[in-house]
């Protein structure tokens, strides 16, 4: 299992390279290049000069590249133009809420979707396999950004369930010892802002977990139905085992592989999603910034924020083989 | 009204057209076209898909008001007249034709949608096809090459060219087509693969026909089918992604160009009390990317052999 993992940690080097130095390139290669960006297609030539030797520009690419991620081992990605602080604290402080704001997805998408799909696997042709068929086809075809107005329209304007945009009221002060705001509220034992930072997220969690949740319930369907017909479930069942032990035991295990791949991949998938449902809620996350940064042409964070990202997706991919292997000793000892 | 009557045309039309789609084409093609006509699914999605192109091209002539004019003088803050038999939908902000700019707004879909896909497709065509073709070093280097492409999410690849291109229709256009690229590389490289290992791959090797020739002339033609089924689905994909771009606020620098994104974006702040102008554009994403999703279900359950019956 070890070996395993390292191999696949092995494999990765390679990959994260060609990322950075792609993604290096890119900047690089734009029209009038990074200075462009810094200050404006008008600007004195003396001014560019002064620019470029200020960020190291005027020195050869390999060079530039070689600096670049000698800092970015040290996890300094360099400054931001918009705030003038570092680029790392930056994403560092923003990728919190996406995380809150990703896991309450995630966790919505598993919390419906696995049960969903179970049954409509193990009753195919029912009223509720036809209704989880036709909900998740509109699930994935709803952009996030649409359903994250219909949800605000309805649940936040017209019924005041919930909030339509931050992560908490401005007018609550307390403690973040996390950066998780309703994890936040739990510890410091302030309930109050535990419920209204859980009334901020609930609506974007659903606006972005609703594609995850229209896929995990697919794909749980599909394997949940496939291993039912299995030999071994038929074996397992004229043997006279109970028929939960042989849900739980034969069919649930094993048809739980290809969804914890999904579930995996998703996460990943989600951490790009949650810059539109962000955008829609004004919830201030890593994605929300990257969008702002797009605007003000603040190239550091554009690069960083991009290689950062790609980094967590690799790994969270990473995660997911690894925990392929846990679950099933063919992967382990291939 | 111009637009129940497009309803019916394509629907008498979408039933004329069924005739054998190629005559090149094998059994498998003709076979697929048979399963499909009997999918309503295949067909619910072929009529939005056809309503969808249709809107799009007669744009100029089913649109009842020029899109970009604006006419203030019918707009007071917190007070937009709703739909009305002059304007259906009624208007937006500016005081545009808010049916109007629906219609145009098919156009710019569409034409990104197509674009894009067809450039990133090809592209990504042709690195499946070298990496299938030669296998060995190649095959490693551009299978790496996509490895690493694809390690970036999808729409924040897009969000990363997009923004440092600029604002304009091509830079939308150019972000999607390279988030299409390792999508198809890897498709067609996998399918090839599967293909060069089957039995009348062999069977032409033992004829003694030339690795190029098998290659070009059985394996490659019989590798294309999860790539137009995948070109389908992912013009649902570069739908979402343009309105997505456009949300963002990357797409077209003139405010007066009709992207569905752009005009629900722009109602962020109106949702409290015009909700019907956010309703319209995303009613026309949902309806255009269910078409081509249903299409490209559909299309891949009539060519996928195991579940022929």
């Amino acid at each position: 299992m070890l070996t395993f993992a390292v191999r696949r940690l092995l494999l990765l080097i390679p990959i994260l390279l060609g990322l950075s130095i792609l993604v290096f390139l890119f900047v690089r290669a734009l029209p009038g290049g990074p200075e462009t960006a810094l200050l404006g297609e008008r600007s004195t030539p003396e001014r560019i000069a002064q620019v470029r030797a200020a960020y190291g520009l005027d020195r050869p690419v390999h060079e530039q590249y070689l600096s670049y991620m000698g800092k970015v081992v040290k996890l300094d990605f360099g400054t931001s133009i918009q705030t003038q602080r570092p680029v790392s604290e930056e994403i560092a402080r923003r990728f919190k809420a996406t995380l809150e704001l990703t896991g309450a997805a995630i966790l919505f998408a598993v919390l419906v979707g696995i049960p969903l799909g179970f049954v409509a696997g193990r009753r195919p042709q029912s009223w509720i396999d036809n209704l989880s068929t036709v909900g998740s086809l509109l699930g994935i075809a709803i952009p996030v950004f649409v359903l994250g107005y219909l949800l605000k329209y309805v649940f936040a304007i017209k019924l005041g369930w919930f909030e339509t945009t931050g992560r908490q009221n401005v007018a609550i002060s307390t403690e973040h010892p996390t950066g998780f705001f309703v994890l936040d509220g739990i510890i410091t034992g302030d309930l109050p802002a535990a419920w209204d930072a859980f009334k901020h997220l609930v609506l974007p969690a659903i606006a972005l977990g609703t594609i995850p949740l229209a896929i995990i319930t697919r794909i749980t369907r599909a394997a949940v139905q496939e291993v039912s017909n299995e030999d071994f479930v038929r074996t397992a069942e004229a043997k006279g085992m109970t028929k939960s032990v042989v849900t739980r035991r034969h069919i649930l295990r094993n048809a739980m592989l290809p969804v914890v791949t999904i579930i995996g991949l998703q996460t990943g998938l989600l951490l790009s999603g949650a810059i539109l449902t962000e955008t829609v809620f004004a919830f201030g996350g890593l994605g929300s910034f990257m969008a702002s940064s797009v605007f003000t042409r603040d190239f550091p964070v554009i690069q960083g924020g991009i290689l950062f990202i790609a980094v967590v997706f690799v790994l969270v991919n990473l995660l997911v083989d690894i925990s392929y292997g846990l679950f099933d000793p063919r992967v382990r000892n291939a | 009204m111009s637009l129940s009557q497009g309803v019916e045309a394509v629907e008498s039309a979408d039933s004329s057209a069924a005739g054998p789609p190629e005559e090149a084409a094998g059994g498998l093609w003709r076979d697929a076209f048979r399963r499909l006509r009997h999918n309503p699914t295949a067909i619910l999605g072929a009529a939005l898909v056809t309503i969808f192109v249709l809107v799009a091209i007669f744009a100029p002539l089913l649109a009842p008001y020029d899109p970009k004019v604006a006419d203030l003088s019918q707009i007071r803050p917190g007070d937009f007249p709703g739909p009305s038999r002059e304007h259906l939908l009624g208007l937006d902000s500016q005081g545009r034709d808010e049916l109007s700019r629906i219609i145009y707004g098919a156009r710019y879909s569409l034409l990104i949608g197509v674009v894009s896909l067809a450039v990133g497709a090809t592209l990504g065509v042709i690195l499946g096809l070298i990496a299938g073709a030669f296998g060995g070093w190649v095959d490693s280097l551009v299978m790496r090459l996509v490895d690493i492409m694809l390690s970036i999410p999808g729409l924040l690849l897009a969000i990363g060219i997009a923004a440092l291109l600029g604002r304009s229709l091509k830079s939308v256009m150019i972000a999607i087509a390279v988030v299409n690229v390792p999508v198809f590389a890897r498709l067609l490289r996998g399918s090839m693969l599967a293909q060069r290992r089957s039995d009348y791959a062999l069977a032409a090797r033992s004829l003694g026909v030339t690795r190029s020739r098998i290659v070009l002339q059985h394996v490659f033609p019989n590798s294309l089918g999860p790539v137009i089924v995948q070109a389908t689905l992912a013009l649902a994909t570069a739908i979402i992604d343009a309105a997505g771009l456009a949300f963002l606020g990357l797409g077209s620098p003139d405010p007066s160009i009709p992207e569905w994104g752009r005009m629900l974006a722009e109602t962020n702040s109106l949702l409290a009390t015009e909700p019907l102008l956010a309703l319209w554009p995303g009613l026309a994403i949902v309806l255009s990317v269910l078409g081509f999703y249903l299409l490209g279900e559909a299309l891949r359950e009539a060519l996928d052999p195991k579940l022929r019956r």
